[in-house]
Parts: C-alpha cells; structure tokens; sequence
C-alpha cells in the first residue's frame, strides 16, 4: 500500500509539472486560436535557465548560493522565457494571425530551431547572432533614419543587400570563430548536445517520512510551486485588469476591439505570461531528471492532452485533466497498478493485471492514456466540465 | 420631396463630427457600398434608413475600422482616420452598440460596464459609471449576473451603457430596438434622448422603427449600397418612409 501512495504522489508532482505547461497554452489557445508546438521548448529554456544560474552559483562560492539557487532560477526561468515568447509572438505568429496550419507549421520549425540552438550554441555562435542583428536591424535603422521615405524603386533592393550583407557577414564570423576548435573560448559548447544534471539545492534532497511512506521534499516543492503558481494565475486573471481584457479578448475579439481593448498587446501578454509559465514548469523539471534539448518534447504531447481533456479556458477542467493524466501515465507506466493489484492475490484478477503489465513502460503506458482519452472525448467532446447554460452559443 | 444627393455636401460648420467621403466597401469581390458621402454635425442625430441588406451596418462597420474601405476617406473630427485600428477609434471618442449587441457573455455586468471604460482611458472625464446607473436603473441589480444570462433588452441597455461608459463624442447604434419589446424601446430610446441633451454628442443610428427615427434631426436613406435621399427628418413623408422602411 504504502508503494501505491508514493507512487499516487510521484503521479501528483508530474501532473502538477503537466499542469504548469497545460496552463499556458490553454490561455494562448482560448484566446488566439494558436497551437503553440514550441511551448515545450519554452519549458526546455526554463530548465537551461536553472542549470547556467546553479553554475552560476557554484561559482560564487557554493554554500548558502547553492541552497538558494533555485529561487533566482525560476524568476529568471520565467522572464527567460517570457521574453522568448514575447519574441516568437511579435514576429512570427502575429504574422500568422488566422491561419492555423501555417502556425503549427511556423511554431514546429521554432521548436527545432530553438532545440538545435542549445546543442550548438557557443561564444562563436552568439557572436554571430549578433552580429547579424546588429547589421540588420541596425542597417534598417539607418535606412529608416536617413531616407524616411523609403528610396523608392531602390527600397526593396536596399532591404534585400542589408539582408544578405548581415547573413554573409554574420555566417562568416560565426563560422570563424567556432572554428578555433572546442577547447577555444569562442568555440566551446556552452551545454553540448549531451544532457546536463541540476543538483536540487540540499534543504530539497531527502523526504518527509509518514510511517512507512516517505514524500520527497523535491516532489513537495514542485506541487507547492503548482499551487502558486495556479492561486497566481487565477487571481490575475480574476482579478486584474489584464486579465479582464484577456477574458475579453478570448470571447469575443471583435467586439473588444471596438471598446478600446489594444488587441494585440493583449495579445503579446497573453503569449508572454504561457511561455513564462512554461518556463517555470522547465524550472520545476530539473528536479526530476536530467536537462536535455528534448526536455520539451517529452511533456508537450501530455500537456497538449490536458488542455482537449480540461477543456480550453477552463482553469478547474485543466487541473483535474492535468492530475488525472499525470497519476494514471505514472501509476500504469511504473507499473505500479499491476504490481498491487497482483498483491492482492484475487485470481480473478488476473487478466487485468496481465493487461496492466503489458502497458509497464513509460511509452506504452501513452498509448493507453491516449486510447482513454480517444474513449473520453466520444463520450464529452467538449472536455471535462462544457460551457452550459445561455451564454454558450453567444 | 426627395433631394437625391449625388455631390458631397461641405457643411457650413468648421469641423463635422463624421464625414464620409466617396467611400467604396467590398466584401471579398461584392461591392457593398458604392461612393457613400455623409456628414454628421456636432450634436446631430442622424438616422440611416433602408431596407436588409442595403448596406448599413457595413457602414458603420466601416466607420469603426471592422472592415477597410477600398477607396474613399473617413474623417473623424477632422483628421482622417481610415489608417486606424479599431481600439485607437474607439479611444479617439467613438462608441459603438453592434447589431445583435455583442455582450461578452462569460463577463458579469459590471465587467462589461468596466470594459466601456477602455475607450476612456486615456482622455479627461469622471466616471461615469453612476450616471449610467440613474440613466438604465434596471442594470443596478443585475450587475452580478453574467452578461449572457441577460434578456435581449437588458443586454440591450447594457450594451448602450458600455459604449457611454467610454465618454464617446459619435455614439453609432446599430437597430438598438430590434427584437425588443415596445416598452423597452421607449425606455432604450428617451435614455438616448437624454444623452444626447445632457452631453451634446452626436449619434448615428440606424433603425427600422418609425417612432425612434423621426427623434432624429436628419436621416440619409440608401439602396444598393449607396445614399438616395437625405434630408431632414420632419421632411420625412408618408411616400419616402413606404419607399425605403417598409418590408
């Protein structure tokens, strides 16, 4: 018994890391109608973000840095992200407003991109990206200064050289400096594309003993995190003013438009706010497990299942999908169900735990959840708790 | 009689409220509004008459940024405003009540109201919210309901409350009496009056209902998509109303 309730609470602390990520793209969702397929990669800069600041605190001399490091880290994990986000929205799925193919296309690649980036990422690296922005936003800059009007048949033209220049410079530079070699500053790998270990801060190591069961206090901190996080999102958007004009926004775009309501800063916000949220969940991970570029991917299927299952902008539907997905993938892939109700030595049973058993593993236990789920949504198409009532036609 | 108006009319005043200039709407390939000119005054009320589908609430639409004309200007208060998104309209000072009233639904009242205030924002001007309670009383006990739990005339009279909620100076409604029964519209349309008398706004509306347009200082009447006849509305006769009111 007590394995069925440490398992039921590792099942916990993983619906609460689904929770975190399902959050976010259920806002973004329900007010934008984007399918954001980097929202796992949001979670996986979040993740990089607690390792650079536990170096960082290393080397600042450990001790008292390295119990603490985790509270930075998830700030930090959140505006990383944010601004990540707020990035992509300004100036990719803006572009991509109302066409939702192309955005699940467009936000795919940016998963790949940004997952590669890590891999690959080094002094070298860096500097070229900067260097291209410089000369390219910088190049526009001083077109725009100059020439306010454009210069006419030329703009187009001049745009494209800048263009090119940047590219051909930045690549060149970039490539010359990674060249030096891996052991040189500029072309050392910044993660490699190897995973990378956080250490939990010591206070989080260890459990809290309750008889026979024992609750690790990572796990502990993860949930309460959730609970935050869930208390911090409700109130804002219950709350405060920004909320109310992303409530708006969700219903009835138009309409709020026509009051006064800057769409696409609430727009803008809204993407931020998921992509820190995400970023915070990816925080929160690197208690778990190791931190790889994949990090992402493992969670963004499930997390994508939470808000179908939830039900998009419904706050109370998300945290019972999250916690139910979270404990049942746990509970069948550890193969802890099978185990017990083996224990329990009903022959009758047997059947079932024969099935059970065949599901033991992380990845067969997703085709089960999936297949439940397939079975859910025939029965609720509209997710756990629909709409009811006059309103939901409107 | 009827003075059908082909020339845009420069009003004697300096600055009209509103003025369309030659303005040209498509709906994808359909021509909707075909070289629409109208001029609204300070404190005017204007009523725009015509049959379904002759054009009308595209123009509003027009007016408040939904859809772009293709060729023609719009100048609000003087300066041009077609390059304008919708919330910068509204803030400039134009208000807003759609056709079928457009009520978020999962907001209370008192949400919706506080949205009016958007507009608001960055201008001078009180609240005004307790002026809008003496104005509609029958939103006072309603304020915790849900928007969309409303009856057609209580979202109605909250939809007008919203958009004075901004302090507009062009208040645009789109058949306010449509499915509403008679003693609401009175209610909806001596609330308007007053408005109008208190803070000298000017409103457009369109209506169908005899008793609401002839409240108007003038009307303009379209068919396929363009003005026929404009006028003032006391020179509304039996013979244009038969031509472009009646089903």
């Amino acid at each position: 018994m007590s394995l069925f309730a440490s398992s039921l609470f590792d099942g916990i602390s993983i619906g609460a890391v689904l929770l975190m990520s399902a959050l976010g793209l259920s806002i973004v969702f329900g007010l934008m109608g984007v399918i954001n397929l980097a929202h796992g990669e949001m979670m996986m800069l979040g993740a990089y973000t607690t390792y650079v600041v536990q170096n960082g605190a290393k080397a600042l001399g450990g001790g008292l840095w390295l119990n603490l490091y985790i509270f930075p880290a998830l700030v930090l994990a959140f505006v990383v992200a944010a601004l990540v986000g707020l990035f992509l929205e300004r100036n990719i799925i803006r572009l991509l407003y109302g066409r939702p193919l192309e955005t699940l296309l467009a936000t795919w690649g940016v998963s790949l991109i940004l997952r590669q980036f890590v891999r690959s990422v080094s002094w070298g690296f860096v500097a070229g990206l900067v260097i291209f922005a410089v000369l390219f936003w910088g190049g526009r800059w001083v077109l725009q200064r100059f020439r306010p009007g454009g210069l006419g048949r030329m703009h187009q033209g001049a745009i494209a050289l800048i263009t090119l220049l940047s590219i051909g410079i930045s690549v060149t530079a970039g490539y010359g400096l990674t060249g030096l070699g891996e052991t040189s500053f500029w072309g050392k790998l910044w993660f490699s594309a190897r995973n990378v270990d956080v250490t939990p801060p010591g206070w989080l190591q260890g459990g809290l003993s309750l008889g026979t069961v024992t609750l690790p206090y990572a796990r502990l901190f993860i949930i309460s995190l959730m609970v935050v996080c869930l208390v911090g999102i409700y109130w804002f958007l219950q709350r405060s003013p920004w909320g109310l004009r992303i409530r708006a926004v969700t219903q009835n775009r138009q309409m709020s438009a026509c009051l006064g309501i800057p769409t696409d800063r609430v727009d803008a916000l809204a993407f931020a706010l998921g992509s820190g949220l995400a970023g915070v969940a990816g925080c929160a991970v690197t208690l778990l497990g190791s931190v790889g570029p994949n990090l992402g991917s493992n969670y963004i299927v499930d997390a994508f299942m939470v808000v179908v299952v939830g039900g998009v902008g419904q706050l109370l539907g998300s945290i019972v999908a999250a916690m139910g997905i979270g404990i049942t993938s746990y509970l069948i892939g550890s193969g802890t169900l099978g185990f017990v109700l083996s224990n329990m030595g009903a022959s009758f049973l047997q059947p079932v735990i024969d099935i059970l058993d065949f599901f033991a593993t992380s990845s067969m236990a997703k085709v089960m959840i999936f297949a439940l789920i397939i079975g859910f949504l025939q029965i609720r198409p509209a997710g756990l708790f629909p709409q009811q009532g006059r309103s939901v036609d409107v | 009689m009827v003075s059908t108006l082909t020339t845009p009319q420069t009003p004697a005043t300096a600055n009209p409220m509103l003025h369309l200039q030659g303005l040209d709407v498509y709906y994808g390939e359909s021509h909707i509004l075909r070289q629409v000119d109208l001029t609204i005054l300070p404190g005017q009320m204007v009523c725009l008459i015509g049959r379904n589908g002759v054009g009308k609430t595209t123009l509003l639409k027009s007016v408040m940024g939904l859809l772009q004309p293709r060729q023609g200007n719009i100048f609000y208060q003087g300066q041009s405003i077609v390059r304008r998104s919708p919330d910068q309209r509204a803030k400039l000072g134009i208000g807003y009540v759609p056709q079928g009233r457009e009520i978020i639904p999962r907001l209370t009242v008192q949400e919706n109201l506080q949205l009016g205030r958007e507009a608001q924002r960055e201008r001078k001007g009180g609240d005004r919210f307790d002026e809008m309670m003496d104005l509609f009383p029958a939103l006072k006990d309603l304020l915790q309901r849900m928007g969309g739990d409303l009856s057609g005339g209580q979202q109605q009279q909250l939809a007008i409350a919203r958009a004075l909620m901004g302090r507009p100076s062009l208040l645009m409604l789109d058949e306010p009496t449509e499915g509403i029964q008679p003693s609401i519209i009175l209610e909806i349309e001596a609330a308007v009056r007053r408005t109008i008398e208190t803070t000298g706004i000017s409103v457009l509306l369109v209506e169908q209902h005899l008793h609401f347009v002839q409240q108007a200082d003038r009307y303009y009447a379209m068919q396929r998509g363009g003005i026929v006849a404009s006028g003032s509305t006391e020179e509304l006769s039996q013979d244009i109303i038969q031509e472009f009111l009646s089903v």
